[in-house]
């Protein structure tokens, strides 16, 4: 048994790395989709215009305003001639943020007196708009402890000391990089094992497997395997890019990282055999892909957290592996996650992989008699 | 155009639209695919953070900081658990089951009664996850300017901030990202029903052989072109107009714009869409290929470079440039607007103009390509 596995196996990458059209698509997509994510994917917020209407001429405002320019995430400051112009300035996207400062400002400050600024954000990016008052609160904030004491006023009697771990400056694709490994060995994983039965199936091939004295479960082993190692080996290569391109710091321990990578790896290629089960067409394959790829990458907490969706769409995602694989590869990556922690995340994933992996054969079966 | 023409036409419009008909995938991409993710887009992907877990640390256990600590766990945008030590928490910090901790020093009410200190409440926030790590420092920060102002009526120890922002969130004023992802999510279908679903249907006839066939008949490159366009153009603006009404009813996304303004743009923007899937399948030929590439030069440009989740303007300047030529940009700006604002027909005019230039673009590459195959 063992011998006829192996044949399959070597088979199996044979086929995999010598169509041309197959290797393209192994190679050529989850390269450009790591570059164009981990540069492009960003949540950050920087060199976004933003306008400023100064209705007040005293020296008060111009300082606050100055101090809009001495900040990085503020690229282009427009200076708003008139209230007129607010309204077509928001409306057509030129910025996403007015600072409007009253006629009173600078008279109030001097006084002593409080005076209010209105931020008007455009709503239709309501994440950038949020992230964007947030700066424009900490700049005014340590404008109010500069300027309290020398107008006399009472200065707050406490202060936030913000501190960000494990990634103190924000740095977006220290948070892309570690997630792609998960989400792109996910994409190849799939792809190579949804398409494997597929292709055999339209091309014929598929028979001849079946007339050979090959057993079912020695076929689902044979294309189980293979796709293991090649999904590995993505994996890695975008690990090793991740750790000497774009250096992002490795705290953890990479045989913690490995075995976590060989359960997910496991549970996805079960989806995937499932699917290239289902399928009698290669374009069946790809669209089931397709269908599973999706809702599995938008609840996996990659591109916004779980804690956000709704408490019944939560306890969907505990089905979802890339969750976990998530929480590990951050954890290994930044945190320098502990064993245990890890564990924790490897359970569930174990789970599924044996659900997975077993429905396949069944359904594998099921379609031969 | 001679009558010849028109009646090929016809001919391999109808003929098309049986085969449409006919293939399931044809009906999975077009309703279900659309359905699937506006189901995801309603509810998983939400950028509206109102539940953050955090932890707060309270060392010291003075009225004063149980006061701050109150007007923390009164904020609906934060889940709080409260501990003693910073031990307590810093495992479920690690684990990433909260995403930031606020500590109060046990010498916060000390220094807060000396003139000459300034006590600090210091904010830790999980990096490795840097828009929430974002979030958490801004709702902390608005938790504790509420406290500030509220301290500042009881208590004569406090002064008031003598500058205070008030932010005013034009079109969206609940702050739903839902309002904003389902008008751009629309874009994404629209993607994948012009790009996915041409290139992988014209693909198709190469592959079977069934392209050559056609093109030994009288017809001509322009109709069997146009022949291809109209009936997924018809799949196109039918799963449009069906999106719309779910958004509207089902996910009370507002609609302030018209509905001519709407079809308008969609119709304009399946233009360069289905004009790439017919580029795409026309140059490779083969299914496989099709679908990676429509993957890579449409699904993911239409998610990614478009504006939809993430800030153009916060990319690198090449990337920020390649997004120019991306028509889905332009569609989910125009999508976004209708829906939110209103018929600023300024802003959708600048946005149609890119969008054809785009589509004929494509077309004319596609005719050109071809054409060379019949020689």
């Amino acid at each position: 048994m063992f011998h006829r596995v192996l044949a399959l196996i070597i088979k199996e990458i044979l086929a995999a790395l010598r169509d041309k059209k197959a290797r393209f698509v192994l190679i050529v997509p989850p390269i450009v989709q790591l570059l164009i994510f981990s540069f492009a994917a960003t949540l950050d917020v920087k060199n976004v215009p933003i306008g400023i209407l100064n209705r007040d001429n005293g020296e008060k405002s111009i300082e606050l305003a100055q101090r809009f320019h001495g900040s990085p995430v503020f690229s282009e400051i427009v200076y708003l001639p008139s209230v007129d112009a607010m309204t077509p300035f928001i409306d057509n996207q030129k910025g996403v943020m007015v600072l409007s400062i009253d006629q009173q400002f600078s008279r109030n400050i001097d006084a002593g007196k409080p005076a209010d600024i209105q931020l008007v954000l455009d709503g239709r990016r309501s994440n950038t708009a949020q992230i964007v008052a947030g700066y424009a609160a900490r700049i005014i904030e340590q404008y109010n402890l500069d300027i309290a004491p020398l107008v006399g006023a009472k200065v707050q009697s406490t202060e936030l000391v913000p501190r960000n771990w494990f990634n103190p400056n924000l740095i977006y694709y220290w948070y892309n990089v570690p997630c792609l490994v998960g989400v792109l060995t996910m994409l190849v994983g799939l792809v190579v094992t949804a398409m494997s039965v597929a292709r055999e199936r339209e091309m014929g091939t598929f028979d001849q497997l079946l007339v050979s004295p090959i057993r079912p479960i020695e076929i689902m082993i044979g294309k189980a395997i293979p796709a293991m190692i090649i999904g590995m080996a993505e994996g890695s290569i975008i690990v090793l890019v991740g750790i000497f391109l774009f250096r992002v710091p490795f705290e953890g321990n990479i045989f913690v990282l490995y075995m976590s990578l060989f359960v997910f790896v496991s549970s996805i290629v079960g989806v995937g055999l499932f699917i290239s089960s289902l399928s009698a067409t290669q374009q069946q394959a790809i669209l089931g892909t397709f269908v599973f790829m999706s809702p599995a990458v938008a609840l996996s907490g990659f591109a916004t957290p779980i804690e956000n969706m709704p408490q019944w769409l939560q306890y969907v995602t505990y089905a979802n592996p890339l969750r976990y694989m998530l929480v590990i590869l951050k954890g290994v990556f930044l945190k320098g996650m502990t064993l245990d922690i890890v564990l924790n995340n490897i359970w569930p994933m174990m789970i599924i992989a044996i659900f997975t992996l077993s429905s396949a054969t069944w359904l594998f079966r099921k379609r031969l008699e | 155009m001679d009558m010849g023409s028109l009646r090929r036409l016809k001919a391999l419009v109808i003929k098309e639209f049986f085969q449409m008909i006919r293939d399931p995938s044809s009906i999975l991409i077009g309703i279900i695919l659309p359905l699937i993710l506006l189901f995801i887009y309603g509810y998983g992907v939400s950028l509206d953070a109102d539940h953050i877990k955090i932890g707060l640390v309270l060392e010291d256990t003075s009225p004063d900081a149980q006061s701050f600590a109150t007007s923390l766990t009164n904020s609906r945008f934060f889940d709080v658990t409260v501990g003693r030590h910073r031990k307590e928490l810093d495992g479920m910090f690690l684990a990433g089951k909260i995403r930031g901790y606020v500590v109060i020093p046990s010498y916060f009410s000390a220094f807060r009664q000396r003139q000459d200190n300034i006590a600090p409440i210091q904010v830790i926030a999980d990096g490795s996850e840097p828009n929430t790590a974002n979030f958490v420092q801004n709702y902390v920060q608005s938790a504790w300017q509420n406290w500030l102002s509220q301290e500042s009526i009881s208590s004569d120890l406090q002064g008031l901030p003598l500058v205070r922002a008030q932010p005013r969130y034009w079109f969206n004023e609940q702050l739903e990202s839902r309002n904003f992802l389902i008008p751009g999510s629309l874009a994404i279908i629209m993607t994948l029903i012009g790009t996915l679903l041409t290139a992988l249907v014209v693909s198709r006839e190469w592959e079977r052989g069934t392209m050559e066939a056609l093109m030994s008949t009288p017809v001509t490159i322009v109709e069997l072109l146009v022949g291809k366009l109209i009936p997924y153009y018809i799949l196109g603006m039918f799963s449009m107009v069906m999106s719309v009404v779910v958004a509207i009813l089902v996910y009370d996304v507002p609609l302030r714009g018209s509905w001519f303004s709407l079809i308008l743009v969609t119709f304009v923007f399946l233009l360069p869409a289905l004009g790439l899937g017919l580029l795409i399948s026309t140059a490779s030929k083969s299914q496989i290929v099709a679908a990676q590439a429509s993957m890579v030069a449409g699904f993911l440009p239409a998610f990614i470079l478009s504006g939809f989740i993430f800030e153009i303007a916060s990319m690198p300047w090449p990337i920020r440039t390649i997004t120019y030529i991306i028509p889905a940009r332009y569609f989910v700006s125009s999508l976004q607007t209708i829906f939110l604002v209103g018929d600023n027909w300024r802003l959708i005019l600048f946005n149609l103009i890119p969008m054809i230039i785009v589509g004929l673009i494509f077309f004319t590459i596609t005719a050109k390509i071809s054409v060379k195959r019949l020689d």
